[in-house]
């Protein structure tokens, strides 16, 4: 193509540092900017391709903003219902005992609509992986209150804040899964600085280079922004989520090779 | 030879899901049909045939663990009893809107609510209207006798691959719970992944390299598309009205009046026609074997050559809509019905015949 800018090439080999992973499609993803959803999918793809696991994974998208997760992983993908991804992914690994299978789901689908399905397969110890947004509300409806909104925190379901007393309070399920025998890895990471990317992507290799072991269930808890139910700009949403969502669903290893990380 | 059993109704299901080769059940228990899944556990498929059999948290779980299985083309399925498949209608239209293969028994028991454990024919309605929301249709297969719930497996199998569509077999409590004299068929093989591969180009088996992705999904944002996958979903379901209807047609040569009935009350009506019959009156028995696509037609032609038809159902009277729908009118259609687990006896089907058509 003709160049009417005068820049320097700088795709050369030697510059080339960075490129897309070949297992995202090229769709533009739908998520707001600053949304972490993007970050976290690059994260599972990078994990995919590295392992050169491609032709082996089957993924299941949730209901919530990550319903069209499938429209991004250049994978086989299976979409469940609202909370019932885990009882798929539990279909699919029990017949396909030998592939990697995985669930993607957001905190309203996994830990309220879902909790059942969530804990029951934790707790079989199916050889899977469950990668979990905690963005503490429901992104995709328009920001209602999750089972995961802090106390105090307002939503459009809690506009004056979170009354734990009327709404009852919210549920850590991360700590509740560590503490079940089907669960071999858990642990709870976020994608907000490049740190804490690099971690998290180590915490998703391992979530799937456990599949090989046969040892149950591994966790993969991101607690991650959304700034458009915050109702916060990218910036801002990141400095909420440090000042109060880590307080609260602090970060690090719950439970690894099934054993409890003491704290 | 010929392998005979005696066998319960819901054993002859699950013997005949390990012989269809099935690759996996997946089921919580009921009452009347438990014995599905205990037969199941019992039998190890595993180590028969290498059939994954699990019992799930709930309905609910049990049904999406099929559509995962389902999803991957392998030959999933469930069983249930009336409260159950109420619960399992979320997944249901999901495996409907993504137009996935699996077979779905309900052991009909009365309701609404709990009910009873005794058998009924009330969940007529949610099985061939759809069930779940969307505009959605399950093939419905109703089997008379335990042979025909071993036979109706393999069947609904074949049918559910051949249209990538949920086949339910509508029994109840008196078929899964009664025992009958069996023929048992051979062993198919489970078909191996290649095979799937092979057969089944839509199934997530993991992405080839160089082939496209394969995604399992009832969503379709778009209006224009989702109408289009609708008409696709309802042009499937008129080739199966064009090609599947299944039905039992006894003495309806010379019949001057016609019981129609399904499943259990079909077996009661036999007889009632038997009696009649014997007293010199020319009654013939109209059985639909699928309920979903019904036998309108047959029903249409009966109706210039009969004086009356009385459906006999155990519920307040569904069928006996699709039965006035196929007749349109052209004769008189009347409905008797026992509820709440209460089973009607030849002599009292008769007599309804005799009063509401023949008398009346
Ligand atoms: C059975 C059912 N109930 C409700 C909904 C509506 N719904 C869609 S997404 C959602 C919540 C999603 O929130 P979350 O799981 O936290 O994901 P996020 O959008 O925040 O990523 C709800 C309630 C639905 N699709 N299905
Ligand atoms: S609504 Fe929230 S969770 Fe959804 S894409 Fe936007 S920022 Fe992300």
């Amino acid at each position: 193509m003709e160049q009417n800018f005068d820049l320097p090439e700088i795709h050369t080999p030697e510059n080339l540092v960075y490129t897309k992973t070949k297992v995202l499609t090229d769709n533009v993803m739908h998520y707001c900017p600053g949304c972490g959803h993007g970050t976290v999918h690059r994260l599972i793809a990078e994990v995919i391709d590295e392992m050169g696991i491609q032709d082996q994974v089957i993924g299941v998208a949730p209901v919530g903003c990550s319903v069209l997760a499938y429209n991004y992983f250049d994978i086989d993908m299976q979409e469940a219902a609202h909370g019932r991804a885990p009882a798929l992914a539990t279909g699919i690994k029990r017949v396909f005992p030998e592939k990697f299978v995985f669930t993607y789901q957001g905190d309203g689908d996994l830990a309220a609509i879902g909790t059942a399905e969530t804990i029951h397969a934790c707790n079989r110890g199916e050889n899977i992986t469950i990668i979990f947004i905690n963005n503490g509300i429901y992104g995709m409806t328009g920001g209602q209150m999750a089972p995961t909104t802090l106390p105090g925190m307002p939503t459009s379901t809690s506009p004056y804040g979170r009354d734990v007393k009327m709404m009852g309070n919210p549920l850590k399920i991360t700590e509740l899964v560590a503490m079940l025998p089907g669960t071999y890895f858990v642990t709870r990471q976020a994608v907000h600085t490049p740190a804490l990317v690099r971690k998290t992507k180590k915490a998703i290799r391992m979530a799937f280079e456990n599949q090989k072991l046969n040892r149950g269930v591994s966790f993969v808890e991101i607690v991650s922004n959304c700034n458009s139910g915050w109702k916060l700009t990218p910036v801002q949403a990141i400095k909420w989520l440090e000042e109060n969502m880590l307080p609260f669903y602090p970060l690090g290893d719950l439970k690894v090779n099934g054993e409890m990380v003491s704290k | 030879m010929k392998e005979l059993r005696l066998m319960k109704g819901n054993e002859a299901i699950a013997e005949a899901a390990i012989r269809a080769g099935a690759d996996a059940y997946f089921g919580y228990p009921i009452t009347p049909q438990s014995e599905v899944i205990e037969y199941l556990m019992a039998e190890k498929p595993h180590e028969r045939t290498g059939m994954v059999v699990l019992q799930a948290e709930s309905e609910v779980a049990a049904i999406n663990m099929v559509y995962g299985a389902a999803a991957c083309g392998k030959r999933a399925m469930t069983s249930s009893s009336s409260p159950g498949i109420s619960l399992k209608q979320e997944g249901i239209s999901y495996i409907a809107g993504a137009e996935l293969p699996c077979l779905i028994l309900n052991v009909v028991r009365g309701g609404p609510g709990l009910g009873t454990i005794q058998p009924s024919q009330s969940d007529y309605f949610q099985a061939t209207k759809g069930g779940g929301h969307g505009d959605y249709r399950l093939i419905v297969l109703a089997p008379a006798s335990v042979q025909e719930m071993y036979d109706f497996v393999k069947l609904s199998f074949d049918l559910a691959f051949k249209y990538r569509n949920p086949v339910m077999i509508l029994s109840d409590g008196v078929i899964g719970q009664m025992m009958e004299k069996v023929e048992i068929g051979e062993q198919y093989p489970r078909l191996t992944n290649e095979q799937i591969d092979e057969l089944y180009p839509w199934a997530t088996t993991g992405k080839k390299p160089g082939k496209d992705r394969r995604i399992i999904t009832s969503l379709e944002l778009d209006p224009g598309r989702q109408e289009q996958h609708n008409l696709k979903l309802q042009a499937k379901y008129k080739k199966m009205q064009e090609e599947e209807v299944r039905y039992e047609a006894l003495n309806c040569e010379d019949a001057e009046y016609l019981l129609v009935a399904f499943g259990s009350s079909a077996r009661i009506c036999q007889k009632a026609m038997d009696l009649g019959r014997a007293k010199g009156l020319k009654i013939g028995l109209l059985r639909p074997i699928t309920l979903f696509p019904f036998p309108s037609k047959i029903l249409h032609e009966l109706a210039t050559k009969v004086k009356g038809m009385l459906t006999v159902e155990m519920n307040a009277g569904q069928m006996v809509e699709d039965v006035r729908l196929a007749v349109c009118g052209k004769v008189k259609v009347e409905h008797y019905g026992r509820f709440g687990g209460m089973i009607p006896s030849p002599a009292e089907v008769l007599h309804a015949l005799e009063t509401k058509i023949i008398g009346g």
